[in-house]
């Protein structure tokens, strides 16, 4: 009973610094879009269009717009209309915010979560064997393949598979997540699934080599830990020990990295889903950001957050139900 | 009779990069001899830096990547190959550890002790390891943090001593234990002695190998300088050289007299005896290589030595 | 006897010729500038050949003049954005390893906040607020990269606190002036300036992909995310070329600096002494 009264406060002081942080970006992103010397009414009107109208007409706007009220009482509007699920409306879209990001993530969520997993499952594997043969062959060929991968820009990638894939091979559609002039109804799963493995594969690849690395130090932390040398002083062979000690004690380490990716996975998928017309979350975030679209730039920032936070705290209460140390701990009110 | 374990000039090293850019080679070990006979309690007895624990892994074949192994090491009349190697630890040859960090944090005891295996066997001889060593079938299921420090180190017997082992290596297993629980540990060790095991005992407690072994070998920079008897330890003339006899009078129970100056790390100590900076008798003859002889019923390595009044 | 070169010596020697090769890409980028912007309608298009290796562009620009003036402006960039996060994270980092818990709190729940939104993201925003153009890419790149070295430094600086030759300078009344410069410096040198050479290979990356997506380096410069956002017009017709080199040779310059930091740190960390 303890312990699980001890947990729940856990995941409460958790969720409540969530939170804070929460208020914490939106507030940040506030300021740096209101020092931004963008206009709104110019990036939506047009210089010519705004010349031409009425004083009246151009006050009308900027009431609209809200560019006239003092910026705290702007974010306190914001930030009291978010949290009762008023996001503002978009400027490019002429929609509610939360109906544009909801779209525009449900047609990113598939893409990113499939490079999320690709990633952190190939990338344990990769660290794990690469710490396992520390200095031998597969151990070079992996940290050679994470270097050069890491020093590639991940925008480029995505044009090379392009390139290669798309242009040159002719095998998957060069980008949008449908075929151009087919109606959405006739939009098949199939069509959906050909314009997404590209972006998909290119975020999985630049992905991976963060995590492999990350797990590959671990991996020959364990193996050059105390129990690691009485295990083979107990006779336990080589493959036996990376397989009963090191997977075991690489596994948490690997599953707070994996949790943390998301904010890597959702920064690559801003520019791949540039290259390939994606019309997902990243490319909102792009094409508000072009056109001015404040409230839409400052709603995918906060969502994006969350998701972040959200992921590190999964991964905190995941540890915690795993690790015995404080599974076992915290029954004993340790 | 064969001894269960030989070692013959057994020498290591290591490459390591000083400051800057050079390479240097680093010698730990040079010229350490020793055998322990079945039933036998050999104490290996040196200071920190004296390369005890390098002794322990070099037997074992985990020394680190970067080492160089020279001599001869000879198990049951045969030298100890890695093949061989592989076939033995663990079954034959074990290593008793000090402290928890020897167990897998992450891992429930029993399953530790099993190495994998899940048949009925395995579980019995885990269960009755545990027991050997008064411990319940309620630590099997524990973790390594849930144990205390006293459970921990029978654990770490009770996995070593599993499978009747002829040769067990005890590499510090003292430190940090009240005297009960490190007589109760040596205890264990006579009791293996008793089944024929032979013991090798590396501490830096010559109290505790006096009382526990039946021979000692006294270590200093990575050179074996002195094999006695147990009971030479009774009168310091009864020992053969000078660092022995220094060690000696430091024992509280005697003069307490420390030894001015500090034994020469890995890789600092020049040619000849390595003691001769702190040695009241040392010569001229001594800057040149000492051979390690035997003398007076034990061995030593030293061109002075006293025979004993005994 | 014959002398063998040792992995250091040969370490060090990399390091020279990494070096030396960045700075000639540096001078030859400058010194190309006029070169890559100058156009020539009669040799438009024209595939990589001896004349033109990397090939021109649609409206004959010699596109290896503009990949090496869009490197060497890329590898300026890097070192001005590099040393201001450096020493951003050091003064944050000693803040909160130096300072008490208050300050401490304070720089991991910025360190948090700043992590919490995807990194592109936060220098898309912060180039945003200055206006896009050179100076929003100096300060979104500067500003967003200081976290992680910040808390390396902050880790070193609280395990130097409890280090017994410093807890007795402090008892014995010598000041926290001193004990820094004297006790702590020389530790956490090394540290800074390898994380100083390891910022380069991110703040490049950045670099290159806030402009790509249009909110750094204006259309006009040289630069290689120019030179790449542009070329995505031109892929679909099979001008290759535009894209392939340019984006090969960012990878160089970014794997050279990702190189030296990697020797640097091996040569100044004194814990790896088998490296």
């Amino acid at each position: 009973m303890r312990g699980l009264k001890h947990r729940l406060g856990f995941a409460g002081r958790k969720l409540a610094r969530m939170a804070l942080l929460l208020v914490g970006v939106s507030l940040a992103a506030f300021l740096l879009m209101y020092a931004s010397p963008l206009d709104p009414l110019q990036t939506n009107i047009g210089q010519a269009a705004l010349g031409a109208m009425s004083p009246e007409q151009r006050e009308l706007l900027q009431a609209y717009w809200g560019a006239d009220t003092p910026p705290a009482e702007r974010y306190i509007n914001w930030l009291t209309g978010a949290v009762q699920g008023e996001w503002g409306d978009s400027l490019l879209y002429r929609r509610p915010v939360l109906d544009v990001i909801g779209e525009r993530l449900a047609s990113s969520a598939g893409l990113l979560a499939a490079a999320w997993l690709l990633s952190g499952l190939l990338g344990f594997g990769l660290g794990v064997l690469a710490g396992a043969c520390r200095g031998r062959l597969p151990d070079r060929l992996i940290r050679g393949y994470c270097l050069v991968i890491s020093s590639t820009p991940a925008f480029w990638l995505a044009i090379l598979l392009l390139l290669i894939f798309s242009v040159w091979l002719g095998w998957l559609p060069v980008g949008l997540s449908a075929p151009i002039g087919v109606d959405t109804s006739a939009v098949t799963w199939l069509d959906r699934l050909r314009h997404a493995v590209l972006p998909a594969l290119t975020l999985s690849i630049t992905g991976v080599a963060n995590i492999a690395l990350h797990t590959r130090e671990k991996m020959i932390d364990v193996l050059s830990s105390d129990y690691v040398l009485f295990a083979r002083a107990r006779g336990e062979g080589a493959a036996a020990i990376v397989w009963r000690h090191g997977l075991r004690n690489v596994a948490l380490p690997a599953l707070t990295l994996q949790f943390a990716s998301i904010s890597e996975i959702i920064g690559g998928s801003v520019l791949v889903e540039q290259v390939f017309s994606y019309p997902g979350l990243g490319q909102a975030a792009v094409t508000a950001g072009l056109g001015g679209d404040l409230p839409l730039l400052l709603g995918v920032t906060v969502i994006t957050a969350a998701l972040v936070f959200a992921g590190n705290l999964v991964a905190d209460l995941l540890y915690g139900a795993i690790d015995p140390r404080i599974r076992r701990g915290a029954a004993r009110g340790l | 009779m064969v001894p269960v374990l030989q070692v013959e000039d057994l020498s290591i090293s290591f490459t390591q990069y000083t400051s800057g850019l050079r390479r240097r080679t680093i010698s730990a070990v040079r010229g350490l001899n020793l055998a322990v006979e079945a039933g036998q309690v050999v104490a290996v007895v040196g200071a920190s830096g004296s390369g005890k624990s390098l002794l322990a892994h070099s037997i074992l074949g985990l020394l680190p990547y970067n080492s160089r192994m020279e001599g001869r090491i000879v198990y049951q009349g045969a030298p100890l190959t890695i093949d061989r190697l592989k076939q033995l630890r663990g079954r034959e040859i074990v290593l008793a550890p000090q402290g928890v960090s020897y167990l897998d944090p992450l891992m429930q005891v029993d399953k530790q002790l099993r190495r994998g295996r899940r048949d009925a066997q395995a579980r019995a001889d885990s269960r009755a390891a545990l027991a050997r060593y008064g411990l319940g079938p309620d630590t099997g299921r524990k973790y390594p943090f849930e144990l205390s420090g006293g459970m921990a180190r029978r654990v770490i017997m009770a996995a070593a001593a599993m499978e009747q082992p002829r040769l067990l290596i005890a590499d510090e297993p003292t430190p940090g234990m009240d005297a009960p629980a490190a007589r109760r540990l040596l205890g264990h060790f006579r009791a293996l002695a008793a089944e024929q095991t032979a013991v090798l005992f590396i501490t830096h407690a010559l109290d505790l190998a006096i009382e526990v072994a039946d021979r000692v070998v006294v270590l200093y920079a990575g050179q074996t300088i002195e094999e006695a008897a147990a009971e030479d330890f009774q009168s310091v003339h009864r020992l053969r050289h000078p660092y022995t006899r220094a060690l000696w009078r430091a024992m509280p129970q005697h003069d307490f007299a420390p030894l001015p100056g500090a034994q020469p790390g890995p890789g600092q100590a020049e040619s000849g005896c390595p003691f001769a900076p702190r040695c009241p008798k040392a010569r001229a003859a001594c800057g040149q290589t000492v051979p390690y002889r035997p003398f007076g019923g034990g061995w030593v390595r030293c061109l002075y030595a006293e025979e004993g009044d005994a | 006897m014959k002398k063998y070169i040792n992995n250091r010596q040969a370490t060090c020697a990399l390091l020279a010729l990494s070096a030396l090769l960045l700075l000639a890409v540096l001078v030859a980028g400058l010194l190309l500038n006029e070169r890559a912007m100058a156009t020539d309608f009669s040799r438009r298009d024209l595939a990589p050949c001896a004349a033109f290796p990397f090939g021109t562009d649609w409206m004959g620009r010699d596109m290896l003049a503009r990949t090496l003036a869009g490197l060497s402006l890329s590898i300026r960039i890097g070192l001005l954005t590099a040393a201001v996060s450096a020493v951003l994270a050091l003064l944050l980092g000693a803040a909160a390893g130096g300072f008490g818990r208050k300050a401490d709190a304070a720089v991991s729940w910025l360190t948090d906040l700043l992590l919490g939104i995807p990194h592109i993201l936060l220098v898309l925003l912060i180039s945003l607020a200055c206006g896009r153009g050179l100076w929003g890419v100096v300060a979104g790149v500067s500003l967003s990269h200081w976290p992680s070295l910040a808390r390396v430094i902050r880790g070193e600086i609280i395990q130097l606190r409890q280090a017994p030759y410093v807890l007795t300078a402090t008892k014995l009344g010598v000041s926290r002036l001193q004990v820094a410069r004297r006790h702590m410096l020389p530790h956490v040198l090394p540290q800074f300036v390898t994380g100083l050479v390891l910022q380069f290979p991110h703040a490049i990356l950045h670099e290159a992909s806030i402009t790509f997506l249009g909110f750094g380096l204006s259309a006009e410069q040289p630069a290689i995310g120019v030179i790449l956002s542009e070329s995505m017009r031109y892929l679909t017709t099979g001008r290759w070329w535009l894209a392939l080199f340019p984006g090969l040779a960012l990878i160089g310059v970014v794997l050279l600096f990702a190189g030296i930091g990697d020797r640097l740190g091996r040569l100044l960390d004194p814990a790896g002494i088998h490296a």
